[in-house]
């Protein structure tokens, strides 16, 4: 066998459950950094906590198809409902410190320290 | 399962979720000047829902998603009586400062249904149900006054800290069904102890993580300081209480009944949590003028006191902790009943210097304080000291002597930072007139303090026997 169909064949023996659950893997961890490390807009830090959300759904879902068990898609029908209260309460408290101190960068929550 | 035993089961919480969404449409048609109606009824829901929790059958229902047992039954009559509390301290308090709305009450209901799901959670489904419906209800409460800068600051950060917990413990939850093949603790615990790969253990390690944030255990800490100072007091003095409770319940039942066979892996996580929140605990309270701070750090000390008794794994561990949690969460209501009941010109008290002199001033409220600063620094006979007697009998009886002699040790610097609080209210001048306390968060604290020395006594013969029961729940040894 060639080089080059080897590679084809490794291609085509099917996407597994590896490859979900490291796609999974590097989109949790950039939600995690994009909580710690981003220094400007709490509105991206809202986007990186639903980023770590979607990364758990992956897994939930591939791990369901894997082991033909249902339950891990009923429990991504409760991720993706209580990430959408969520986000409801997380706007809502944005706002109200958007009124407070007139803007949302991270920085501006600074007023208690210790 | 017959249904009607099915509803039975589940009373406490039907009786909760009902009379929460009855209540918000009550609130809604007839606007703000039903406030005080929906407090009363939301209070006397709360009493009801603890009234049919302590008779609710025993017996998993809804295929083990659902677990009353003795642990969940105890846990939440203590929690749906202390939420009642919280009600009755915030509904005047919001009152007098004018931020008064009837989403007040529908909330605090909202998080103690959340807290009864979490101890009676017998599935990583309502585990999580339980944890997001407790969080989001308090992330709201944080934020009750809209016009406080504070406030929302604080909200803004528990928001963002408490996703982020929620998104590890959700993970953690998503490995642990991978690797176990199950949601359910009982098929988990089956499944680690036959066929599970280890690592089903990275995944309990992020659901240990997401957990020591609910419960605010070092190194997962850092909200806590901030919320406590931001939120109303009344609110603070309800996370301080109730829903610690149900998150150290939640994480003895997630290890107790998901991994009794992984003990020697787990127990290390959580001696080191424990370890670490109370050398913080202990010593950043140090440095701290504003009190709610200061009990802020005296709250991860103490729960890192709780966790001691946790990490034991033993029938008696479990015991020390329920006994201890609800111990704690009587002296830390009482404590921010009192910050609750006193104020100077309309403004809060809140930093250690505003208390000077006052034993002058305020005497029953002096007295109510150093009561409760002395309990929560465990001299004894007060219920501090009972609740921690209890804890370290069961480390030692776990052959723990290590973190026991430790716990002692970090409770020096802690007895500091309490007895300067004591040494200010009466040794220091006055620092001026006091407005008249608010009757009704001084009888809370009033109440609190009494229990704290004379009655701890008494009730204690009461507690022991149920808590004893109560641990016996998940037959260990």
């Amino acid at each position: 066998m060639t080089s080059n169909a080897l590679a084809t064949n490794a291609l085509a023996s099917s996407i597994g459950l590896p490859h979900y659950l490291a796609v999974a893997a590097i989109l949790f961890t950039i939600g995690v950094f994009g909580i710690f490390v981003n220094r400007r807009n709490i509105i991206v830090v809202l986007m990186a906590i639903e980023l770590i959300l979607l990364a758990v759904n992956i897994n939930l879902v591939a791990f369901s198809s894997y082991l033909h068990e249902v339950t891990g898609q009923i429990f991504a029908m409760f991720v993706l409902t209580v990430a959408a209260a969520e986000a409801a309460v997380g706007l809502a408290i944005l706002v109200t410190f958007f009124r407070n101190k007139g803007d949302i960068a991270v920085d501006q929550a600074n007023v208690m320290k210790g | 399962m017959m249904p009607s035993n099915l509803l039975q089961i589940a009373a406490p919480e039907l009786i909760l979720a009902i009379g929460a969404l009855a209540l918000l449409v009550l609130g809604a048609f007839r606007g703000n000047r039903s406030t005080l109606l929906v407090s009363i009824l939301a209070g006397l829901v709360l009493i009801g829902a603890a009234a049919a929790a302590a008779v609710a059958p025993l017996g998993p229902i809804f295929r083990g998603g659902f677990v009353s047992d003795e642990v969940s039954r105890f846990s939440k009559v203590a929690i749906y009586l202390m939420s009642s509390v919280a009600l009755l301290l915030g509904e005047r308090w919001l009152n007098r400062l004018r931020a008064g709305q009837f989403e007040y009450p529908v909330l605090i209901l909202l998080a103690a249904l959340g807290m009864g799901m979490m101890v009676s959670a017998g599935d990583l489904i309502s585990l999580y149900i339980g944890v997001e419906l407790q969080s989001l209800a308090l992330y709201v409460l944080t934020a009750f006054r809209r016009d406080d800068g504070k406030a929302s600051e604080a909200a803004l950060k528990y928001f963002v800290l408490g996703a982020l917990s929620s998104g590890i413990l959700l993970y953690g939850a998503s490995l642990i069904y991978g690797f176990a093949g199950s949601t359910r603790f009982v098929d988990i615990a089956h499944a680690v102890h036959t066929t599970a790969a280890p690592v089903v253990l990275i995944g309990l390690v992020f659901l240990a993580c997401g957990l020591a944030f609910k419960v605010s255990a070092a190194p997962f800490h850092m909200w806590t300081p901030d919320v406590y100072e931001g939120a109303p007091t009344p609110v603070v003095a309800f996370i301080a209480a109730a829903p610690k409770l149900a998150a150290m319940v939640l994480f003895a039942r997630a290890l107790l009944e998901g991994f009794p066979d992984a003990i020697d892996q787990w127990r290390q996580v959580i001696m080191t949590i424990a370890l670490i929140s109370m050398a913080v605990g202990a010593l950043a309270g140090l440095v701290q003028k504003n009190l709610k701070r200061l009990l802020a750090y005296s709250s991860i000390l103490n729960i890192g006191y709780a966790l001691m008794a946790l990490s034991t794994g033993t029938q008696l561990g479990l015991q020390a902790m329920l006994v201890f949690m609800v111990l704690y969460m009587i002296d830390s209501t009482g404590a921010f009943a009192t910050l609750a009941a006193l104020s100077r010109d309309g403004k809060p008290m809140e930093t250690v210097g505003d208390f000077a002199g006052l034993s002058q001033e305020r005497p029953t409220l002096a007295i109510v304080l150093t009561v409760l600063s002395l309990s929560l620094l465990g001299l004894p006979p007060l219920s501090g000291f009972w609740g921690k007697f209890y804890v370290f009998k069961a480390a030692l009886a776990a052959g723990q002597w290590q973190i026991a002699v430790f716990g002692l040790v970090a409770s020096v610097p802690a007895a500091f930072y309490y007895l300067r609080i004591i040494k200010t209210m009466w040794f220091d001048a006055p620092a001026g007139r006091t407005d008249t306390p608010a009757p009704d968060a001084q009888a809370v604290a009033v109440a609190a303090g009494l229990w704290s020395l004379p009655l701890v006594l008494v009730g204690l013969a009461f507690l022991d026997p149920l808590a004893a029961l109560a641990a016996r729940a998940f037959g260990l040894s």
